[in-house]
């Protein structure tokens, strides 16, 4: 064999994120002492034969999307479940090796879209670990016990401290473009320089250098944060997990909520959860969501918020849409479309509201919840489908509910009432809430109304009295809070034509314009990592030099060079 | 405002039951009105006898009476429904006909009907000053039947918008009234309908040859997926039909009267006589015939074989035609210029489409050269009418980069800039026949240039008041 198989020929599993502790295959998560410490210790185990696909071998400590499923459940639980954990150390229970990256076999063997889902997931999972460390007082640090190569150090590069063992073998390595012919992915390239400060030259030669830098050297280039001694290497690790804890602004005595398995039905022709549904219309190639709003009393202590746990409804609503958002990315790539309906009474959300607003500062659950929503918000700004949110009577796009709508391409909102509908009820309305003016900031560190209208601070200002108050459809329109308000007689046909007329257009021009219209103003880290690096990983993943029979990608392993096409583009 | 639907605008389109159309139309139809105060007809009139589409049955659709103008009831007619229609052609043949726009071809259908919608009122507003100087009152009441039902063809089109293309299409509607022919800020879209038509003759070469390449048009969507415009352009065709009447007696009439007066004066040349010289008709059926070639765009068209494919616009008679509908693995010669010669060059059918429907038309032309030479057999006037060559004066396709005779030769500038006096009307022919150009509103009475026509309209007498000028 002279390359891998072709990885278009090959199908792809329907993918599940369901996962919990007991369960992990690749995860060893030890909180043995962590109610007196802080510090949880979290392993990379990986079971060789536990790959999510037939076909490669987890060798090295090299993960695929199943491992980093886990990876995320262990993020969740651990600021969810365990309140106590203040730090949590990422290191491996393999001897003398870290971590290999991404699993090459499985990389050259996959189909581009699921190359790039799961660069995606993976890189939103490591967002979250630095999310953790900034919001929620949970320090990560890498103990990198071992050689970490490519994702494996990219992995290490998304906690806040990195410690290298010091044993004259393991060394901290990019060997994506040297060795693979395609890039760091997963942040390397961009928390290289961004976040570690390591200057460009530097940059360059350490990304080109396939064995990677150790040592004191590492730390001199700013790789790592310092070398310890295999001797003092736990005890060390401790320590500096210690340190960390003691800042942390976690409460002590917290106890933490359970995450019980979601609730989902799922058939051919949808998906649906206590508080989300979907419906696939898969001729139309569009999928139809509709986020039910709160029912039932809204809690009036906080304690009350605690005993729900999973069962208040913003939390529980956040983890199936969640859910429902990786599922249809990762099953559903032909359904190019996702229409976005809310239902339930404004009042109502407004009122849960007011409760996430009152206690997020000083509530450590209320808070998480808050900075949940805030990245499944982040996710629906990666997604490469086209976002439409449709605003009916009935609907309840109101503070935190509206960013969904502000998230979407688009948004459609009906003037008055439909025909066959009953007039009685109140039309379509909308209310902007302090939610929207940056509780849920964006990866480019504005708010979706900042994004709207970038460069225009005095509008926003404006609209920033208009809070609390229903806004309906035309009044919207001229505030500019949604595309077009269409009142009852062309509600269907406007809607039918503009869904027929977008699901008629090429899904990969789709997907550039729309990542380059969400994404307004300044460059962050984030935005670097899903727009630049990205961009550019998936331009070489189809480019024959990576992925055509005779490239880096499909040559690796098989004893022969990859041959390039020589001519720069 | 309040309209009773069924009464004040007949049509067959249930106008009483649709809100959405009732709602568009009624803020659309003032403009209309108001357009058609300020840029119709310039004539004052108290009514005139005009044929009235009332249904779309046989005895429907000509309905006869004398009406005041600014209460024509322009109504909206499709022909019947046909329940098993099929598309015809291209990548979706076979497949059942859309009731509704698709997405994904609401732009290019909106811009097709937007460019027919266009020329319907352009040809209004050019013939606006005509009746000032009608040489008859038989051929006052045809330029008013023209015009009229020019403008029930803009509802036709204006319907089809606001029934399927919501919001744009209302605006596009109305923009339909605020493009006036002419002029220089707004003008019409297509070049040919910004002239104005000066006189008669000019009239009768619009009708013949212009309205003619209306009438292609119109058959090509007749052919479309989208049944609607296909059922709208299957009846405005009937419509159609008389504008071409207009244009081939009143030329058969110019003739005649021409071949008359040469008789009669023994001599070619007429115009101290009163009359038209046949070296002046050619002239004028040079002219209006190129710039009417012209209207079909580019022998080569990818947009012609993008609307085809996507089954939007067809071929004239598409189903009368014997080969697979679909023509990706056929070729079409079309006429190129090749070291200074007209030669052809074989490309992919459907890249040739245009050609293809200009070759159509361009045969249709022949049969009135035919009826005019017939004319002048008959007055024993040895002499005939022909068609310029194809790559005569034309200004849009592969021939505007050159310059050819109405045989056929290419030349150079020079040699055109020196004939093209003999070839295409100049300053003097037009002014001789704008002297002409005087009214004749007296019943039964015809102007000298042009012989009477041999009936009246709809059996009534030749001097019979067709029109009751204010």
């Amino acid at each position: 064999m002279t390359s891998t198989a072709d990885p278009d020929r090959d199908t792809v599993p329907t993918v599940s994120f369901d996962a919990e502790p007991g369960s992990y295959r690749h995860w060893r998560l030890d909180l043995d002492g962590a109610a007196e410490t802080g510090v949880a210790y979290l392993r990379l185990d990986i079971d060789e034969d536990g790959g999510l696909v037939p076909g490669y071998q987890l060798k090295m400590n090299s993960y695929d999307l199943g491992v980093d499923i886990e990876l995320y459940d262990a993020t969740q639980r651990l600021r969810f479940t365990h309140p106590e954990v203040r730090a949590v150390v990422l290191t491996s229970a393999k001897d003398r090796n870290f971590c290999a990256g991404a699993n090459i076999r499985m990389l050259a063997g996959s189909p581009h879209p699921w190359k790039v889902n799961f660069c995606r997931f993976t890189n939103e999972t490591r967002n979250g670990i630095e999310d953790a460390t900034e919001h929620s007082g949970q320090t990560w640090i890498a103990a990198v016990n071992g050689t970490a190569a490519g994702g494996g150090y990219e992995m290490a590069l998304a906690c806040e401290r990195i410690m290298l063992i010091d044993d004259n073998s393991s060394a901290v390595a990019l060997p994506e473009v040297p060795l693979l012919g395609v890039l760091p992915g997963t942040g390397g390239l961009t928390r290289v320089t961004d976040k570690r400060r390591v200057r460009k030259d530097r940059a360059d030669v350490f990304a080109t250098r396939s064995e990677g830098l150790r040592g004191k050297q590492a730390v001199e280039w700013r790789l790592v944060d310092e070398v310890v001694p295999k001797r003092q290497w736990d005890e060390k690790v401790a320590e500096r997990a210690a340190e960390a804890a003691a800042t942390s602004s976690r409460p002590a005595g917290a106890t933490g909520i359970e995450l019980p398995p979601l609730q989902r039905t799922e058939t051919a022709d949808g998906i649906s959860y206590r508080h989300v549904r979907a419906e696939f219309d898969r001729a139309a190639g569009l999928v139809e969501i509709t986020v039910l709003g709160p029912e039932g009393d809204v809690p009036d202590t906080v304690e009350r918020v605690h005993e729900l746990g999973a069962d208040f409804w913003p939390l529980a609503m956040t983890r199936e849409l969640d859910d429902l958002v990786l599922r249809l990315r990762a099953n559903e790539l032909e359904l190019g479309t996702w229409v976005i309906r809310t239902k339930g009474d404004v009042e109502d959300a407004l009122a849960f509201e007011r409760v996430i607003a009152e206690h997020s500062r000083d509530d450590w659950l209320v808070n998480e919840i808050r900075h949940y929503f805030k990245r499944v918000l982040k996710r629906f700004d990666v997604t490469p489908r086209s976002l439409i949110a449709l605003i009916e009577p009935g609907s309840c796009f109101a503070g935190a509910l509206l960013e969904l709508a502000l998230a979407c391409d688009r948004q459609y909102m009906l003037d008055g009432f439909l025909e066959e509908d009953s007039q009685e009820g109140e039309p379509a309305q909308i209310v902007l809430t302090d939610s929207n003016f940056g509780v849920f900031p964006m990866g480019n560190g504005l708010s979706r109304l900042a994004s709207r209208f970038y460069g225009d601070d005095s509008h926003v200002a404006k609209l920033r009295q208009e809070t609390g108050r229903r806004i309906e459809a035309v009044e919207a329109m001229e505030m500019g809070l949604v595309t077009e308000a269409l009142d009852d007689i062309d509600w269907d046909d406007e809607i039918r034509i503009m869904l027929e007329e977008r699901a008629s257009l090429s899904p990969d021009a789709l997907t550039g314009m729309e990542a380059n219209h969400r994404f307004v103003g300044p460059e962050t880290m984030e935005t670097r990592i899903f727009a630049r690096l990205t961009a550019w990983q998936n331009w070489i993943f189809v480019r024959p030099n990576a992925s055509g029979p005779e490239g880096a990608l499909r040559r690796y392993g098989t004893g022969r060079r990859a041959e390039f096409d020589r001519r720069r583009v | 405002m309040s309209i009773d639907y069924s009464e004040k605008i007949p049509n067959n389109v249930d106008l009483a039951g649709d809100r959405k159309l009732q709602r568009a139309l009624e803020s659309w139809q003032p403009n209309f009105l108001n357009w058609w105060k300020t840029m119709g007809p310039a004539v004052p009139t108290e009514d005139v006898y005009l044929r009235t589409a009332v249904a779309v049955g046989r005895e429907g659709w000509a309905h006869f009476g004398h009406v005041a103008m600014d209460e024509y009831r322009w109504g909206v007619f499709l022909a019947e429904r046909n329940h098993d229609r099929r598309i015809a052609f291209g990548e979706q043949k076979g497949e059942p006909v859309w009731q509704q726009v698709p997405g994904e071809y609401r732009a290019d259908l909106q811009r097709l009907i937007v460019i027919q919608g266009d020329t319907e009122p352009a040809s209004v507003e050019q013939q606006r000053r005509l009746g000032e100087t009608a040489p008859s009152l038989y051929d006052l009441r045809n330029l008013f039947q023209v015009n009229v039902e020019e403008g029930r063809h803009l509802w036709a089109m204006v319907y089809l918008l606001h029934a399927y293309f919501g919001r744009n299409g209302r605006d596009e509607a109305e923009a339909l009234l605020q493009r006036n022919s002419g002029d220089l800020d707004s003008p019409r879209i297509l070049g040919a309908f910004n002239e104005e038509t000066p006189d008669w003759l000019s009239f009768f070469m619009f009708t013949y040859f212009t309205d003619r390449d209306g009438k292609y048009q119109l058959g090509t969507l007749k052919e479309s997926a989208f049944d609607p415009l296909s059922r709208t352009c299957e009846f405005m065709l009937k419509e159609e039909a008389h504008h071409m009447f207009v244009g081939t007696t009143g030329i058969d009439r110019v003739v005649a009267r021409s071949a008359e007066l040469m008789r009669e004066h023994d001599t070619e040349e007429i115009a101290p006589h009163g009359g038209i010289p046949l070296d002046v008709v050619q002239k004028y059926i040079n002219f209006h015939y190129s710039v009417s070639l012209d209207l079909f765009g580019s022998e080569k068209s990818t947009n012609a074989a993008n609307y085809f494919t996507a089954g939007l616009k067809g071929r004239w008679q598409e189903e009368r035609r014997k080969d697979d509908h679909v023509l990706t693995e056929d070729a079409a010669h079309i006429d190129v210029v090749r070291d200074n010669e007209v030669t052809t060059e074989e490309v992919s059918a459907l890249i040739a489409l245009n050609h293809d429907l200009r070759r159509e038309y361009i045969a249709d032309c022949q049969t009135g050269l035919k009826r005019w030479n017939r004319v002048l057999e008959k007055a024993g006037v040895d002499r005939t009418l022909y068609l310029p060559h194809v790559g005569f004066n034309r200004e849009v396709g592969l021939f505007r980069e050159h310059r050819i005779t109405p045989k056929g030769d290419v030349v150079g500038q020079d040699a055109w800039e020196a004939k093209k006096d003999q070839w295409l009307p100049t300053e003097a022919d037009k002014t001789h026949v704008r002297s002409l150009m005087r009214p004749v509103y007296e019943p039964g009475k015809i102007a000298g240039w042009i012989a009477p026509p041999s009936n009246g309209i709809n059996d009534k007498p030749i001097d019979y008041e067709y029109v009751h000028l204010a």
